[in-house]
């Protein structure tokens, strides 16, 4: 059984093989490229969260005192840019995805470690990229790049930041490759689809999207820089071009991209919920498609971004009633992680309080999806802090919740050491009562009709306005804690045992931290996923 | 399980495949969906052309009036003949005939230069007839919707350009198989890189098979 005490000599695994740089730098192990990308993303979050401190500090009194205009607007595109690409599509699947999928699948590696590798590297260059944009005067053109300001009007780094995006671009697609090829190829004797975790089916449905999307955003930055570089008319309408057709195709990448920032953590929560109240989940098999649902029909509904871009009305219906459908697999995984509790031995330990909260947040941030795609609604909230909010609930409600849950399950595999429980748990309320605080004034603002994007407002928001900043305050400290506490417990966080949950995935079935080829002897699997009685008697620490 | 392969192989299995089998099934899907992201890279493309041109009709037949029909049939020519013998450089490296993979190979290559060429007297004959979208602008068309013809050319360009670019990078890539096959890197049991690196050029190939019919043959003036 397991010892409670460290053992006197470490056993081998993939963080004591070797200490040297370069033993980092080119490695690839992808466990190792799983924490370089832990620790690029983290400070990418630190830089976004930055500018957001700076938005809800002008947004404090109803004057533009602190900024300017343009300078406030340079704060809310580059905490867009920098959240958006350099955060959170990357941060559950470069990071647990990269550490997870060869282990869940029982694998030795990615298929490609190379490739993976070079992956880490796009997004060091990206990240460089944007890190220069910000320093020589930042971009203002809002993350989304609308042309003909891009194009003609903007005076900042147009040019640059696009290129960034693009590279950033590219080093999604080698992620989302690599999860294909891994989960086609390299599964373990005995796991078959119906086995695998449902953190790989949303991840796999993940990778879909990633592969499916991204070109087209590639695309259509190339033209915009063309365009803007030689003066060369694609978009812009006096010189020939079309804006709308710059918009269609913005966001037939950028819709499926807020559900590739949404489908990892719904793995999460799977994962989570399932092991936190020591059940099979309920109805496998619908979560599991439900996630493949969700990324096929979200590649059906980017047009409800242009309800107020002018389409017809035809078209509009149609994308209107399309954006309705894809709440059903949404749906489908909340009602099912709620079933799975149900009678469930559920411990509230700190990865359920994360998971906990976002079935609530991505509820209300579904539900209130709904509205905006109702159109006469969303003509009325349109470019409002509604708008906002909404988002917020899913992509920070839901999506950073879901990879706190995660870097809290897995903490103890990934880096052999628990983390404080109390300091957990108390950092999971900060976070759940600071987002509320920061983010539900806004739906009413949005509602009472406050335009997003402007850098002053009517005084009478003021209360609504200054509740958001007390919030986004207390959200700040909740996201500095766990920086705090997980490197706290590094050196000093008790030695984790092999399973300390009590889960029942291929991962908890190697030791902690597992060794540089993951498994002692390749693993052959012979029980369903989340069959509790496969799993041996072990002391859990829950 | 392939215990045979492996002992041939040695050297070329890497090491988080369980054998041989599995690592050229990875490889050749990795391939397959790296050419799907492809699609979609070109199919964003290829959309904006098709939107212009049900939107700028006129425009689109002056534009499609200035391409050079005959270089372009060359170049499909050209195109069809590479794929044939990349066809045949997969099959020499299957069944270990070093010295035709490495003939084949060079002449694919070949037929890949010699679009280029042809594909660079197009471009230079669109600068020096002031097709080329910007400054250097001054083509001579009475009457005709300028901009939008502008805005064919800035697609024309655009496209060609990245398809000419993704065949530079696979002569590229054939010169060093060609350079690796000639060292003797490859047999019958380790020849993924051959296969997969046919499968990209013909993916490029049938880029151009789409884009030939749709710059060069429709729209035109019959005469």
């Amino acid at each position: 059984m397991a010892t409670v005490a460290a053992p006197a000599v470490e056993r081998e695994n993939y963080l004591n093989t070797d200490y040297g740089i370069r033993s980092w730098l080119l490695t690839v192990d992808h466990k190792r490229i799983a924490i370089l990308y832990l620790i690029s993303i983290t400070f990418m979050f630190f830089i976004g969260g930055f500018f957001a401190t700076m938005i809800r500090l002008e947004l404090l009194t109803p004057a533009g005192d602190l900024m300017s205009s343009d300078t406030y607007n340079k704060m809310f595109t580059m905490h867009g840019v920098t959240m958006v690409w350099w955060f959170l599509i990357p941060s559950i699947p470069a990071v647990l995805g990269n550490f997870l999928v060869p282990l869940m699948v029982g694998a030795k590696d990615m298929a490609f470690p190379k490739i993976n590798l070079a992956s880490w590297y796009l997004f060091m260059i990206s990240a460089g990229l944007l890190l220069y944009v910000m320093l020589t005067g930042g971009i203002d053109t809002g993350w989304t790049f609308y042309v003909p300001f891009s194009t003609s009007y903007s005076n900042s780094h147009v040019i640059a930041a696009g290129v960034a995006v693009f590279i950033n671009g590219f080093s999604t697609i080698f992620t989302g490759l690599n999860f294909v090829v891994t989960i086609h190829r390299m599964r373990a004797p005995g796991m078959t689809w119906s086995r695998l975790p449902l953190f790989l089916w949303s991840n796999y449905a993940n990778a879909v999207i990633m592969l499916l999307a991204t070109p087209v955003l590639a695309i259509v930055l190339v033209l915009v820089a063309l365009e803007r570089a030689f003066g060369i008319g694609f978009f812009t309408p006096q010189l020939g071009g079309d804006p709308l057709l710059f918009q269609h195709l913005f966001w037939f990448y950028s819709h499926p991209a807020v559900y590739i920032m949404i489908l990892p953590s719904m793995g999460v929560v799977s994962e989570v919920v399932s092991t936190f109240c020591r059940k099979r989940i309920f109805g496998y098999a619908f979560v599991a498609l439900a996630s493949i649902a969700i990324a096929v029909l979200g590649f059906l509904v980017w047009a409800h971004h242009m309800f107020v871009s002018g389409m017809s009305a035809y078209a509009a219906m149609v994308f209107s009633l399309l954006s309705y459908c894809v709440a059903v697999p949404s749906a489908i995984k909340v009602f099912n992680w709620t079933s799975t509790m149900y009678k469930g031995s559920i411990s509230m330990a700190t990865p359920m309080l994360y998971a906990m909260g976002f079935i609530g947040l991505f509820t209300m941030g579904g539900l209130t999806g709904l509205f905006v795609a109702a159109l006469g609604v969303d003509v009325h909230v349109t470019d409002t802090y509604f708008i906002v909010a909404h988002f917020h609930y899913i992509l920070v409600g839901g999506a950073v919740m879901g990879y706190m849950a995660g870097i809290h399950f897995w903490w103890p595999k990934i880096t052999g050491r628990m983390y404080s429980e109390v300091w957990g748990k108390i950092a999971a309320g900060v976070i759940f009562i600071g987002f509320n605080l920061t983010f539900f004034p806004q739906f009413v603002l949005g509602y009472l009709g406050m335009p997003r994007r402007y850098h002053a407002y009517p005084p009478e928001f003021q209360v609504l306005n200054t509740l958001s900043t007390a919030g986004a305050s207390i959200l700040a400290v909740g996201y500095l804690l766990p920086l705090l506490y997980l490197l706290f417990s590094l050196k000093y966080g008790e030695v984790a045992t092999d399973n300390p949950w009590g889960a029942t995935g291929l991962e908890w079935r190697t030791t902690s931290p597992p060794p540089t080829a993951n498994f002692e002897e390749s693993p052959v699997v012979t029980w369903e996923a989340y069959d509790y009685s496969s799993i041996p008697e072990v002391p859990v620490a829950r | 399980m392939h215990g045979s392969t492996e002992v041939v192989a040695g050297h070329a299995l890497e090491h988080h495949f369980a054998d041989m089998g599995q690592q050229r099934a990875a490889a050749t899907l990795g391939m397959w969906v790296f050419l799907i992201t492809e699609v979609l890279f070109f199919g964003g493309m290829i959309t904006a052309y098709l939107v212009y041109r049900v939107a700028f009709y006129d425009a689109w037949k002056v534009g499609s009036e200035h391409m050079e029909f005959w270089k372009g049939t060359i170049n499909t020519v050209l195109l069809l003949c590479s794929s044939f013998t990349m066809v045949l450089a997969v099959w020499a490296s299957q069944v270990g005939k070093k010295n035709l993979l490495v003939l084949f190979l060079c002449i694919t290559m070949l037929f890949g230069i010699g679009f280029e060429a042809v594909k660079g007297v197009e471009y230079y004959n669109h600068f020096r007839e002031g097709s080329v979208p910007g400054q250097f602008w001054h083509l001579d068309i009475e009457g005709a919707d300028v901009p939008h013809v502008q805005l064919f050319f800035v697609i024309y360009f655009v496209i060609t350009g990245f398809h000419a670019l993704h065949l530079a990078i696979g002569i590229g890539i054939l010169g060093v198989l060609a350079f690796q096959a000639w060292k003797g890197k490859f047999t019958p049991y380790y020849n993924n890189p051959i296969e997969i690196t046919g499968l990209y050029w013909h993916f490029v190939d049938i880029v151009w098979i789409f884009l030939y019919p749709l710059l060069y043959l429709i729209s035109r003036k019959h005469t």
